[in-house]
């Protein structure tokens, strides 16, 4: 019983989302509701969990001074401040002139910001370092990548001006995306989407059953 | 090719940042042209009869804003001049902030006859991802009763009418990566057959071609370029036009190191082979 319910639930709930995409009828469509507002409320509880996991696993870290332990200080410190703060300040947390929208605009989102842009100059270090060419398929995808990425910026226009507009880099560009790049492209999502509907019936028929207890 | 062979990344590093700042100071103003794409998203837009509610979805945070905000701004301007309502959401965690701000920065001093609750709302934020989009097809008003700011959304008068998806003439949607375009496309343009136009990250946009092609997605904005050149397409300069200089150069920068590291792995192997 310990398995079979859990694999009944599953299936009953499989089948109930499938076949509200067929069936209009209130006699589907009211328990595939209820699934999917259920499954709402489970994910906003993942965040009360995943707040309570990242204060276990960093106060953990930081009793056992392991390395970096003075980071993990300053991660706790800041989650703790973030939830006091909106706390106190209660459902108008997020108006303008709140602290809580002091804190997302001044430091969360410049913080943000900031980690994506060190992207450009670890980029440049990486093409410089690691991008090497040894085979006939990497030299086609260098040369593929170097088009697409030149041809996407105005720059490309002006050098290639001169050129008639087939050849010109923003045309090369658009035929890479359009025609190979494309149907590569569409050949994996078929394949992905087979494999995820031959993973659905696997997991709704239970012959997939790793989401139990990790065994086959 | 020594030099080359030692050269300290930082020096690297510096370039980029010259590279990038400098263009940003003194701009080139380099040509742009508007892709087809692009002029796809502009055509759809355009499509959309005017005073209709549209439903935006805004799927990105901070770290996205160089791509994702210039996109939002000239979106909403495009919507505002052709007098829709707006239905805002927000599926990414850290993204509500940044979005009401841009909102409210736009309608607050271009659009200032537009009033909130009427012209315009921010539902805001709700975990679920794909769920939330299958919910949305459900009841709108029931899967987001309050806005942003915890406000009712039945008492608002936006929202009068405004049941599901049908509701909708189009869902215009700005996105990072998941949940975004892609979850768009499969959990609701698929199933409810809403017209949607995407724009996304650079990096992501060939992932979107097959559904440009196949007409589910009716246009197409790539990164900043897809911005710079719908501001172009907008008679807007904003600031992903300003934009396209720095990245034009870093673009170069980065084709180059590409070049200069193969040729020294080659000169590099040639000498130990001899």
């Amino acid at each position: 019983m310990k398995r079979e319910v859990p694999l009944f639930i599953t299936a009953a709930a499989g089948l109930l989302i499938i076949l509200s995409f067929f069936v209009p009828h209130q006699i589907v469509s009211v328990p595939a509701d209820f699934l999917q507002q259920t499954a709402l409320i489970l994910r906003a509880f993942g965040f009360v969990l995943g707040g309570v996991n990242v204060l276990l696993v960093n106060f953990d870290a930081i009793y056992k001074r392991q390395p970096g332990w003075i980071y993990k200080v300053v991660l706790v410190a800041s989650l703790i401040a973030t939830v006091v703060i909106g706390a106190v300040e209660g459902r108008g947390f997020l108006n303008p002139g709140t602290r809580s929208k002091w804190i997302y605009d001044n430091l969360y989102a410049n913080m943000s910001a900031t980690m994506f842009a060190l992207l450009a100059f670890f980029i440049a270090s990486a093409a410089f370092r690691a991008f090497r060419i040894r085979t006939l398929e990497a030299g086609l995808l260098a040369v593929a990548a170097i088009i697409v990425m030149l041809g996407r910026v105005p720059l490309s226009n002006l050098l290639t001006a001169w050129l008639p507009e087939w050849a010109r880099l923003q045309a090369l560009q658009e035929w890479i995306l359009n025609v190979p790049q494309n149907a590569s492209k569409r050949a994996i999502l078929m394949g992905a989407a087979l494999g995820v509907m031959a993973t659905g019936l696997r997991v709704i028929l239970g012959i997939e059953r790793t989401y139990l207890s990790g065994e086959e | 090719m020594t030099f080359l062979e030692k050269l300290d990344r930082r020096w690297i590093f510096l370039a980029v940042g010259l590279l990038v700042l400098l263009p940003l100071l003194f701009p080139l103003a380099l040509p742009l042209f508007v892709t087809p794409p692009v002029a796809a998203f502009v055509k759809a837009v355009d499509s959309i009869p005017d005073g209709s509610k549209v439903l935006m979805s805004c799927d990105y945070d901070p770290a996205s804003i160089p791509e994702m905000v210039p996109m939002t701004r000239t979106a909403l301007r495009h919507l505002l001049d052709k007098r829709c309502k707006l239905v805002i959401t927000v599926l990414w965690t850290g993204g509500p902030g940044l979005v009401d701000r841009v909102v409210r920065q736009i309608i607050e001093k271009e659009y200032p006859d537009r009033k909130y609750g009427v012209d315009f709302v921010n539902l805001g934020y709700k975990a679920g991802d794909e769920a939330v989009m299958l919910a949305m097809g459900q009841g709108i008003v029931n899967t987001f009763p309050r806005d942003y700011q915890g406000n009712d959304t039945r008492s608002m008068p936006i929202m009068n009418g405004v049941r599901d998806y049908s509701s909708f003439p189009m869902l215009v949607n700005i996105s990072a990566g998941y949940p975004g375009t892609k979850e768009w496309v499969q959990q609701v343009q698929a199933r409810f057959h809403l017209p949607m136009v995407a724009g996304v990250t650079a990096v992501s946009a060939p992932e979107y071609y097959p559904y440009l092609q196949s007409h589910q997605l009716l246009g197409l904005l790539g990164g900043m370029a897809g911005a710079a050149e719908y501001e172009k397409a907008r008679n807007e300069k904003g600031s992903a036009t300003r934009g396209m200089d720095a990245q034009s150069l870093a673009h170069y920068f980065v084709a180059l190191c590409i070049l200069l590291g193969n040729l020294v792995q080659w000169t590099k192997s040639r000498r130990t082979v001899a």
